[in-house]
């Protein structure tokens, strides 16, 4: 059914269609309306059996989820930004006790400093966690892969999150074909766990492990994100004959066949691109764009079939690592290897900058012309940045705001 | 040992069947078997064993169980060995209680609710790491049995202090040197007193040294729903340089002196305290125990001592011990 509706409102709602049997809950934007529409559905009886537990942090509302979980229940909760690293520990035991949870990321920038807008540093800061991690790039398709991500993780056995941006998409209304009970339920079995704590079948789990096993333990994780690998395009195209539209999968080309230049992003973004792409090729530039919709497992093959062909490359990302630069650029590397591509890493869009059609225009004409470097951060404010560094002390960011400040007089 | 007889005897076949603890019956659900690797004399082990039985006893079966990371976990599932009969999960250190919540959560989701859940730590997990999820598990009201076996102090990395751990005993962090040696003064908390102030059905405190008491108290906790706290002092012979055979004894005189007040309370309230039978004085508990040797020797400390005592004083007092 076709509605007019907030991004987290309809993911609320695609999730309690989903039929959780508990979800931990805990506030943090841009997350929140998500829990607090799943609250509406528990309490008023939509959406039951379901324990919806007001936990007191994400640490205890990942914690909640390994619980049920493990005795035998449908999991699920939500968070963003500083949420997922205080619930870190719990995200990689989950991963480590094969317990099928899933979680959407609304994605939000990491402090310090302190910042509530879209970046994708939270989830990327999980990446080696052991869970999978598909990226959406509208509202639809957030609801469209929630689905497919309880049946992706209890088919394997291995923990899910359904990364989204944050007010970017979790607070837009949006028209979205709003599934049926009836078509979610013919397509996600009830769970059948692969492991329950019950009394009649007592097991051990969560036993300590030593240097005799733990290395092949810990394979596994990667040996099951080589299964999603096969099980995400399967889970998709039963999703495609399902309900009739095309989502998810590994990665998603636009306008790339004949492309010299291809930009590779994650996320919502993609809408930008597209649009900006198709400008150049009314230019006359073949260029086009390719999103990764699965970043973890990394669809190496299809990654490098999909920029193999090109020139160069330029990998846009909402998240950087400190140190050395581009996170999503060194696995584009990785699958090029030895094709002789030029990637560039261009940073883009931290703590909610918006990524505008111009400066994408201007970057990508900056690669085409050979002026783009290895490492670029879009738009950045340079002279702001020498300036601090040239300064001997105070707390850089009330100094660099004060800056800005006397700048606008 | 004087008081190893009548009422306080451990198994105690001379009492009429009702009146038998769950340790005195040969087809007891042995929750946690025999072969684990706990040191000689610990008294977490005994205090786990007792409880667990307990709690099977009174569940017909019906239990499973969230560990904390600690000596429990560790010296239990050394696997392919499994000292645990009930179904048993270990998340992490200090998430005990929100595992036991998700579990108890799956059950009512399940219609299972005859499955209950014991969440069980030492109390490094328990009111200091894991005390935020305890205190929402409370909060909540979540229907867990929480079990703390407070041995006062982190034994499992190697005896550092933790909230729990008494004025001026020596851990390794807290070492007996300088003016004032040993655990600060001051300092640490009494989880069951917080528990009790969350106004959960059920709280109680007990030792090893009673674990007819010990077993009683699981089976009142068990007996309701929500969210309930028992707080077991259990002696460590590693960590307090005690002998192994002194593990009851030990834990008798904590509670004789006062320095360990035995109590039950439900709903906010206190309903109940064990009154001491032969009051002894503070230093009969700490002559015994390597960790307070620097109170001794090389020069008897008698302003610590005498603090020491008037915290247990204060004890007596306040739940009128005696």
């Amino acid at each position: 059914m076709l509605r007019q509706i907030e991004g987290s409102r309809a993911v609320a709602e695609t999730v309690a269609l989903c039929r959780p049997e508990v979800i931990g809950a805990y506030p943090i934007s841009p997350q929140t309306h998500i829990v607090e529409g799943l609250s509406a559905l528990v309490k008023t009886g939509a959406l039951a059996p379901c324990e919806y537990i007001n936990v007191e942090s994400e640490f205890a509302a990942m914690s909640v989820c390994i619980g049920a979980s493990a005795a035998g229940a449908r999991a699920y909760t939500a968070t963003a930004s500083q949420g997922i690293l205080y619930m870190s520990e719990a995200i990689y035991n989950a991963s480590g006790l094969a317990l099928p949870i899933v979680m959407t990321v609304a994605n939000r920038a990491l402090g310090s400093p302190i910042n509530i807008w879209n970046d994708h540093s939270d989830a990327m800061s999980q990446r080696d966690s052991g869970w999978v991690q598909l990226y959406v790039e509208s509202n639809q398709e957030a609801l469209d892969v929630h689905i497919q991500a309880f049946k992706l993780a209890e088919r394997l056995a291995l923990p899910v999150m359904v990364c989204m941006d944050g007010f970017i998409l979790t607070h837009a209304f949006e028209r979205v074909d709003m599934p049926e009970q009836a078509q979610v339920d013919a397509f996600l079995p009830p769970f059948a766990p692969r492991q329950v704590l019950d009394p009649d079948a007592p097991l051990t789990i969560g036993a300590m492990v030593g240097p005799e096993a733990f290395a092949e333990v810990r394979y596994l994780l990667h040996a099951k994100q080589m299964q999603a690998l096969d099980a995400i395009p399967e889970i998709a195209a039963e999703f495609e004959a399902a309900f009739g539209r095309a989502s998810g999968g590994l990665v998603r080309g636009y306008r790339t066949e004949d492309a010299e230049t291809v930009i590779v992003a994650l996320g919502s973004v993609l809408g930008t691109l597209e649009d900006v792409v198709d400008e150049l090729r009314e230019d006359g530039e073949r260029v086009g764009a390719l999103a990764i919709r699965c970043f973890r497992p990394w669809p190496m093959e299809e990654v490098r079939a999909a920029l193999g062909g090109a020139e160069r490359v330029i990998v846009l990302e909402k998240a950087f690592a400190v140190g050395i630069g581009g996170i999503v650029g060194q696995n584009v590397r990785l699958a090029l290897d030895g094709l002789g591509v030029r990637v560039h890493d261009v940073i883009a869009g931290l703590g909610g900058r918006a990524i505008t059609s111009a400066s994408l225009r201007a970057m990508i004409e900056d690669g085409l012309a050979g002026r783009l470097g290895t490492l670029t951060f879009l738009d950045m404010d340079w002279e702001l940045v020498e300036h601090e560094l040239e300064r001997p002390s105070g707390p850089h960011a009330e100094n660099m705001l004060r800056d800005l400040r006397e700048r606008v007089g | 040992m004087p008081y190893q007889v009548g009422l306080l005897a451990v198994g105690n076949r001379l009492l009429p069947p009702e009146q038998r603890t769950a340790q005195a019956d040969a087809l007891r659900a042995n929750a946690i078997t025999s072969g684990h690797r706990a040191c000689q004399g610990c008294g977490e082990a005994l205090g786990a064993r007792y409880a667990l039985d307990a709690a099977v006893r009174a569940t017909s079966g019906r239990l499973i169980a969230a560990n904390a990371t600690g000596c429990l976990e560790v010296f239990s599932t050394p696997y392919p060995e499994s000292a645990w009969r009930v179904p048993w999960l270990h998340s992490l250190f200090g998430n005990a209680p929100a595992i036991a919540t998700g579990m108890a959560a799956a059950m009512k989701a399940k219609g299972r609710e005859d499955v209950r859940v014991v969440g069980q730590g030492g109390d490094g997990g328990t009111v200091d790491i894991g005390f935020a999820c305890l205190s929402g598990m409370f909060e909540r009201n979540d229907d867990v049995l929480y079990i703390c076996y407070d041995n006062e102090g982190y034994m499992n990395t190697g005896v550092q202090r933790s909230g729990a751990t008494p004025p001026a005993a020596r851990t390794a962090t807290t070492e007996a040197v300088g003016e004032a040696p040993g655990n600060v003064f001051g300092q640490g908390k009494s989880a069951p007193l917080i528990a009790l102030a969350h106004e959960i059905p059920y709280v109680a405190t007990a030792t090893i040294a009673d674990l007819r008491d010990l077993e009683a108290k699981v089976e009142r906790a068990m007996a309701v729903r929500g969210a309930r706290y028992l707080h077991v002092l259990v002696t460590c012979p590693l960590g307090w340089g005690s002998a192994a055979c002194d593990s009851v004894g030990i834990a008798r005189l904590a509670t004789q002196t006062g320095l360990f007040p035995v109590w039950e309370g439900r709903d906010g309230d206190v309903t109940a305290v064990a009154k001491i039978r032969r009051p002894e004085p503070v230093e009969a508990y700490l002559r015994p125990q390597k960790r307070f040797r620097h109170l001794f020797v090389p020069e008897r400390r008698d302003d610590i001592i005498a603090r020491v005592q008037a915290r247990a004083d204060r004890n007596i007092e306040r739940f009128g011990l005696l």
